[in-house]
C-alpha cells in the first residue's frame, strides 16, 4: 500500500459526520447525508437506479460540496455513463476536463483470464489510488463491484481482498457509494453487506397493476437514527428524488387572508368571503355535477384578481375545456394569452403516480401559482385502492400548503350509493373544505345541490343550495324556504308561480277593499252633506219663526200704543213708560 | 537479461526487434509474489519459448497510469500482447502446466 504514502486520518468526530448526498429528499431521510469517509452500499435489482444514485452523489459533490470524485465503473464504460448523464443535465466530460471527476472503467473478460497461483487485486488498489491522488478525490464510487465475481475465479482471493479494499478506502477518508445487485435471499448476491457495515441503502422497483413505483429504504445506518420508512423516489428530468413521507412536517403558515371562490353564493355560504388562502378544498361529485365548472370558475376568479392559477385537467384536452367553459362565460383563453393561467392537460396515469407528483411539483415550483386546481384527482391513478394515492395526495395536499397556493381538487364519486368517505380516495380527512355536489333527482327532472360538508376554521352554511349554470358562470339560487322545507328545481318554481299568483290575488283584494273604504267614505261625505243642508234648512226656518214673532210682538206694541195716544189714558200712559224705562 | 533485479526494474527495456511472443507483466513492487512470477516466467518460456520472446516488466507502483491500458487488477499479472489475442494470467505463474495453457504455448517435448 506504499501508493497510500499520505497515511490518511481515520475520521474520529465525536458525532458522526454527514456528506451530503445532494439528491433531493434523501439528506432529509438519513439526516444529512451519508457517513463521512466511510463506504455505503447501495443495492437493488437490476434497473432500479443504482448507478443513477451513484453517479448523482458523486456530481452533486463535485458541483455542489466542492467535494472531487472518482467513478469506478464495472459495467458500462464511461461514454455510456457520460452519455446517460447528460441526459439528466450533467456534463460528465467537462467535470473530468476540470478535474472534479474521473472515470475509470474497470473491465475483466473471464474469457481472457487464466489464473496460477497466488494472486491479490494490488492493481485495483494502484488504480484507484492513483486516480484519488490525481484530483484529490473525496467521494469514491465503485459501481457493481459484484463484477469482478465473474471475473475473477478465485472468490477467497477475491472477498479478502474487497474487505481489504473497504477499510482501505476508510482509512483514506473516502466517502464511498458502493452498488451491488441484489440477490434471492441476501441484500447482495455476493453478500457484500458482510463488508459494507456502515450504512446500507435498499433500492427497489415494484410495479402494481401495471404502473411502476420505485422506492427507497435505508436498511442500516450505523451511529445514527435514519428514517426507516419506505420512501418513493423518481428518476426525473433533473435526476432522483426522495419524497419522504413522514419528514414533511406540519408546519406551514395558515393564513387569515380569504379567497373567493369565483360563486358569489359559495363565498356567502362560507362565511361570506370564501375559503383561507393556502387551504385545500375538495370538491366530489357524481358526473354531471359541476365539478369541472367549479374549478374553472375559481380558476377565472384568481384570474380576474390578477392572480396566477394553475389547472391540471386530466378528463379534457386544453381546447376542449376551454370551449365547454365558454358555453358558461368564462373565457379562459384570455387568462392564457395574458400568461396568467396554464392548463395542463395529461393523463398522469401515463406517468407512475410519483412520477406525475414530481412533474407537479415541478411546475408549481416554476409558475408559483396563487390557485392549483386537479381535475380530478380520482384519475391519478386507475385503482381506488392504491395505497399510495393517499399518501402522494398527502405530499401534494402538504407541498402545494408550503407554497402557499389555494388547491382545489375534484373528486369523482362512483356511484351516489357508495358512501361517501369511501368514495373520496380518501382524502376527505386532509381537506380544509369539502363541498359536495350532488343531483336530486325528483319529480322526473335533476337538480343540481351544492352544500358545504366541512369547512374548517369558519362558520359556514349548513343549508343544501341549488346550484344553476349561467350564461355568465355559476351561481346559486337564493334558498327556498316554504314553511319548513328548502325548495329547489320545478318544486321551487312552482311554489314560486303559486305564492305570485297568490299575491296578485291578495292585491287585487287590497285593492277592492281600499276602493270599498273610499267610497263608503264617500257616502259618508254625501251623507254629512245631506245633514248639513238639513240642519241649515231648519236653522233658517227657526230664524224666520223668531223674526215673524218679533215682528208679531212689535207691531202689537206699536198698536197698542197708538190705541193709547189716541184714547188719552196719561196715568196709564206713564206707568207703562216707567216699566219699560228700567 | 541473466540480472533478476535488473530485470524485473526495467521497465524502459527497448524491444530491439519483433519478437514472436511479446509478454508483459505487470508487478507491484518487488514482492516475493513478484519476483516468483519473474522466475516462474522466465523459466517457462526460456524452456518452450526460447529465443522466440520479449518479456516487458512494469512496475505499477512506479507507473500507476499504465494499470488501466491493459485493465489490470490483479497482481502479478502477465499478459500476452503478442500473438493475438491478449490474454492474460493471474497469479505468480508457479503452474507451469497452466501458464503454458494461458499463453496457448505448444510444450517442448523433452
Amino acid at each position: 500500500m506504499a501508493s497510500a504514502n499520505k497515511k490518511s486520518k481515520l475520521t474520529d468526530h465525536l458525532t458522526l459526520a454527514k456528506s451530503p448526498t445532494g439528491i433531493k429528499g434523501l439528506d432529509e431521510v438519513t439526516g444529512g447525508g451519508l457517513p463521512t469517509g466511510r463506504p455505503t452500499l447501495v443495492c437493488g435489482a437490476a434497473g432500479c437506479g443504482k448507478t443513477m444514485f451513484a453517479a448523482e452523489f458523486l456530481i452533486c459533490g463535485a458541483l455542489k460540496y466542492d467535494e472531487p470524485g472518482v467513478f469506478m465503473m464495472f459495467e458500462e464504460n464511461a461514454a455510456e455513463l457520460a452519455a446517460n448523464m447528460r441526459s439528466l443535465g450533467f456534463d460528465l466530460d467537462e467535470l473530468q476536463k476540470k478535474k472534479k471527476i474521473v472515470l475509470d472503467y474497470v473491465h475483466i473478460e473471464r474469457s481472457e483470464i487464466e489464473e496460477t497461483g497466488e494472486y491479490d487485486l494490488e492493481g485495483l488498489f494502484i488504480r484507484l489510488g492513483h486516480a484519488i491522488d490525481s484530483i484529490g478525490a473525496k467521494r469514491v464510487v465503485l459501481d457493481t463491484i459484484e463484477a469482478l465475481f465473474s471475473g475473477i475465479p478465485n472468490h477467497a482471493v477475491l472477498r479478502a481482498e474487497l474487505r481489504r479494499l473497504f477499510r482501505w478506502l476508510k482509512e483514506r477518508g473516502m466517502t464511498a457509494v458502493i452498488t451491488g445487485e441484489r440477490g434471492d435471499s441476501t441484500l447482495t448476491r455476493y453478500g457484500l453487506e458482510e463488508y459494507v457495515a456502515d450504512c446500507v441503502i435498499l433500492l427497489d422497483h415494484r410495479i402494481q397493476e401495471q404502473v411502476s413505483t420505485r422506492r427507497l429504504r435505508v436498511v442500516k445506518y450505523r451511529g445514527s437514527s435514519h428514517g426507516t420508512n419506505e420512501y418513493p423516489f423518481l428518476i426525473g428530468s433533473k435526476g432522483l428524488s426522495v419524497l419522504p413521507i413522514t419528514s414533511l412536517r406540519l408546519d406551514h403558515a395558515a393564513f387569515d387572508e380569504r379567497v373567493p371562490t369565483g360563486v358569489a353564493g359559495l363565498d356567502e355560504m362560507l362565511g361570506g368571503e370564501g375559503v383561507f388562502k393556502g387551504s385545500s378544498i375538495l370538491v366530489s361529485g357524481a358526473p354531471g355535477t359541476g365539478k369541472s365548472s367549479l374549478g374553472a370558475c375559481f380558476v377565472n376568479a384568481a384570474c380576474q384578481r390578477g392572480e396566477r392559477a394553475l389547472l391540471f385537467a386530466y378528463e379534457e384536452s386544453q381546447s376542449q375545456l376551454l370551449r365547454n367553459m365558454r358555453s358558461i362565460g368564462l373565457d379562459l383563453a384570455k387568462w392564457e394569452r395574458k400568461g396568467l393561467l396554464r392548463i395542463h392537460a395529461s393523463r398522469p396515469t401515463l406517468q407512475g403516480l410519483e412520477q406525475h407528483l414530481v412533474f407537479m411539483h415541478d411546475l408549481v415550483e416554476e409558475f408559483a401559482p396563487a390557485v392549483v386546481v386537479v381535475d380530478p384527482i380520482s384519475n391519478l391513478s386507475l385503482d381506488d385502492r392504491d395505497a399510495s394515492l393517499k399518501p402522494t395526495l398527502m405530499r401534494l395536499i402538504d407541498s402545494l400548503k408550503q407554497y402557499g397556493c389555494t388547491a382545489m381538487f375534484t373528486s369523482l364519486t362512483t356511484d351516489s350509493s357508495t358512501p361517501l368517505a369511501d368514495s373520496q380516495v380518501g382524502v376527505s380527512s386532509l381537506m380544509d373544505t369539502w363541498l359536495l355536489l350532488a343531483n336530486v333527482a325528483q319529480n322526473a327532472e335533476r337538480t343540481r345541490t351544492l352544500q358545504v360538508l366541512k369547512s374548517r376554521g369558519m362558520a359556514h352554511s349548513n343549508q343544501v343550495r341549488e346550484f344553476i349554470f349561467t350564461d355568465h358562470g355559476l351561481d346559486l339560487v337564493d334558498v327556498y324556504l316554504s314553511g319548513n322545507q328548502v325548495l329547489t328545481g320545478t318544486a321551487r318554481v312552482s311554489q314560486e308561480a303559486q305564492e305570485i299568483a297568490a299575491t296578485e290575488l291578495r292585491d287585487k283584494d287590497h285593492e277592492r277593499r281600499l276602493r270599498e273604504l273610499s267610497s263608503y267614505r264617500q257616502a259618508i261625505d254625501a251623507q254629512i252633506a245631506a245633514l248639513n243642508a238639513q240642519q241649515q234648512e231648519r236653522e233658517g226656518a227657526v230664524q224666520f219663526a223668531i223674526a215673524r214673532e218679533k215682528l208679531e210682538s212689535d207691531s202689537a206694541t206699536t198698536r197698542a200704543k197708538s190705541i193709547a195716544k189716541s184714547r188719552g189714558h196719561g196715568l196709564l200712559l206713564k206707568r207703562n213708560a216707567v216699566r219699560s224705562s228700567r | 537479461m541473466t540480472s533478476l533485479r535488473a530485470t524485473v526494474l526495467d521497465r524502459d527495456k527497448v524491444v530491439q526487434k519483433k519478437a514472436e511472443w511479446q509478454l508483459r507483466l505487470y508487478v507491484a513492487g518487488q514482492t516475493a509474489k513478484s519476483r516468483g512470477a519473474l522466475e516462474n516466467l522466465r523459466r517457462v518460456c526460456e524452456t518452450h519459448l526460447a529465443g522466440r520472446y520479449t518479456i516487458e516488466i512494469i512496475d505499477l507502483l512506479e507507473n500507476p497510469r499504465l494499470a488501466a491500458g491493459d485493465q489490470i487488477l490483479a497482481v502479478p499479472t502477465l499478459v500476452r500482447k503478442v500473438p493475438e489475442p491478449i490474454r492474460k494470467i493471474i497469479g505468480d505463474l508457479s503452474n507451469e502446466e497452466r501458464v503454458l495453457v494461458g499463453l496457448d504455448v505448444q510444450p517442448v517435448r523433452r
